[in-house]
């Protein structure tokens, strides 16, 4: 049994952030991540973010990754295991880790989740034929390993994911048939929906996918407007050639450790699922266990790199370990999530953050 | 179909190796996850589901969604969005749910 004084579960910006933090203060950390690298989902994101100049606004999300893991390097107190993934929390506070086909049991002092997000699934005929992909995956096939998915795509979902994965279809040589968003109106940013527009792509408001087509993989898809009460018009339908349909229909918190952890979990539609209960610090309600990022509840990069630093900062001062200013620190972090979450594009957030606090 | 010029983006990649499909021979480079390499080649049922023989593809590429599992070396259930590929592997599309290895 391996000990440690910090295991944080996931290395994508909260964990990063995290380690970065507890590391400082040199508390010992075990980094664990399934990935082949650490940067989580930044590692695809070409686009440059929005946000404040403290969460490296204007700077693309893999160079964002890259700056994280450079600040974790030359600790003597960091191990870092990848290609590991996490299977289970015991009463008795191990962990249990599948690292190289051997299954290690990992005893930490002080646990922080940053397990992150996963795709959702839409329901509709035929969607489990290949070519139907999540927008993330078409991401990482296309920014990370410079494969392209196809040659002609529908992008289901009009947030920040579906118009930037669009674009950046678009930008590897894939022609972006249209975009469809169930809502009357675009729900991302709308500069991402702008560029979509000068180029051409139709984004289709009050919209949906009926059916995928194709015997062995996707050939084409059916469309259709809806009415107001969301219902398909399905005279109106229409089919679209595509080899590629693209859900970008929202993410839900990976949150099965926290359950195991015992956690008091609540479903929290503005935080896109289950979430933990957790107070200002990112601590659950199970003493210990301290979540970060999208696994507390589907929000950006930046404010999963802020909750990664409060998460760390908290659980590296309640093993004995001295932060300079801590309460200064502390403060300064939570003003940085409130700025982040401010204005009306912040409401939903704020709504579900508020019910998840204790 | 690989990306060869790319506004923003440069690609660095392994060597290149050689593998196999259903014993059909395919390159691709190391160390990148072996459906990117399938991708390249047009490959897109990499299992049938255990019921209805259903074809399954590539759908999450983090390793969550259990769509494309693979046997490779013998081995059934590989999660192929996250393995990396060597030279010489031998990569089978599943049918069922895959027997268990035996070892020495």
């Amino acid at each position: 049994m391996k000990e440690v004084e910090i295991a944080i579960v996931g290395g994508g910006p909260a964990g990063l952030s995290a380690a970065g933090i507890a590391l400082q203060a040199k508390a010992g950390v075990l980094l664990i991540d399934d990935g082949l690298r650490l940067g989580g989902q930044l590692v695809k994101q070409t686009h440059k973010f929005f946000g404040s100049k403290e969460q490296y606004a204007s700077t693309r999300g893999i160079e964002i990754g890259r700056i994280l893991e450079k600040g974790l390097e030359g600790y003597p107190n960091l191990e870092v295991w990848l290609n590991s993934s996490v299977v289970g929390y015991y009463p008795d506070g191990v962990l249990t880790v599948l690292k190289e086909e051997k299954l290690l049991k990992v005893k930490p002092k002080r646990l922080i989740v940053a397990t992150g997000a996963s795709e959702r699934m839409l329901a509709f005929a035929n969607n489990d034929l290949p070519g139907v992909y999540g927008a993330g995956a078409v991401q990482t096939l296309m920014n990370l390993y410079g494969v392209l998915p196809g040659k002609r795509a529908l992008m289901v979902g009009a947030g920040n994911i579906g118009l930037i994965v669009s674009y950046q279809l678009l930008q590897a040589g894939v022609k972006v048939e249209a975009v469809v968003e169930a809502m009357p109106k675009v729900g991302g940013y709308w500069v991402h929906a702008a560029k979509l527009k000068r180029i051409g792509v139709p984004i289709l408001t009050s919209h949906t996918i009926l059916k995928a087509e194709g015997e062995d993989w996707v050939e084409g898809a059916i469309i259709c407007p809806l009415n107001e009460d969301f219902k398909p018009i399905e005279a109106a339908q229409k089919r679209v050639e595509v080899d590629i349909i693209c859900l970008a229909v929202g993410l839900s918190p990976l949150s099965e450790l926290l359950w195991q952890a015992g956690c008091r979990m609540k479903y929290i539609p503005q935080l896109g699922g289950y979430a933990p209960f957790r107070n200002r610090d990112m601590e659950t309600t199970v003493k210990g266990v301290w979540v970060a990022g999208d696994s507390a509840g589907v929000e950006e990069a930046s404010t999963a790199m802020v909750e990664g630093r409060i998460a760390g900062l908290a659980a590296t001062s309640s093993l004995g370990y001295e932060v300079e200013d801590t309460d200064g620190l502390k403060r300064e972090l939570r003003e940085e999530l409130e700025m982040l979450r401010r204005g009306p594009v912040g409401e939903t957030v704020r709504k579900g953050v508020k019910r998840a606090l204790i | 179909m690989r990306i060869i010029q790319h506004p923003i983006l440069t690609f660095e990649k392994g060597q290149k190796v050689s593998f196999t499909l259903d014993g059909r021979g395919l390159e691709g480079y190391e160390g990148e996850p072996i459906t990117a390499a399938l991708h390249d080649a047009g490959v897109k049922v990499l299992r049938r589901s255990i019921s209805l023989g259903r074809p399954r593809g590539f759908f999450c590429a983090v390793g969550k969604c259990s769509s494309c599992l693979m046997t490779v070396d013998g081995k059934p259930n590989v999660r192929v969005c996250m393995e990396p590929l060597r030279e010489g592997m031998r990569v089978e599309t599943q049918k069922g749910k895959g027997e268990l290895v035996e070892r020495g």
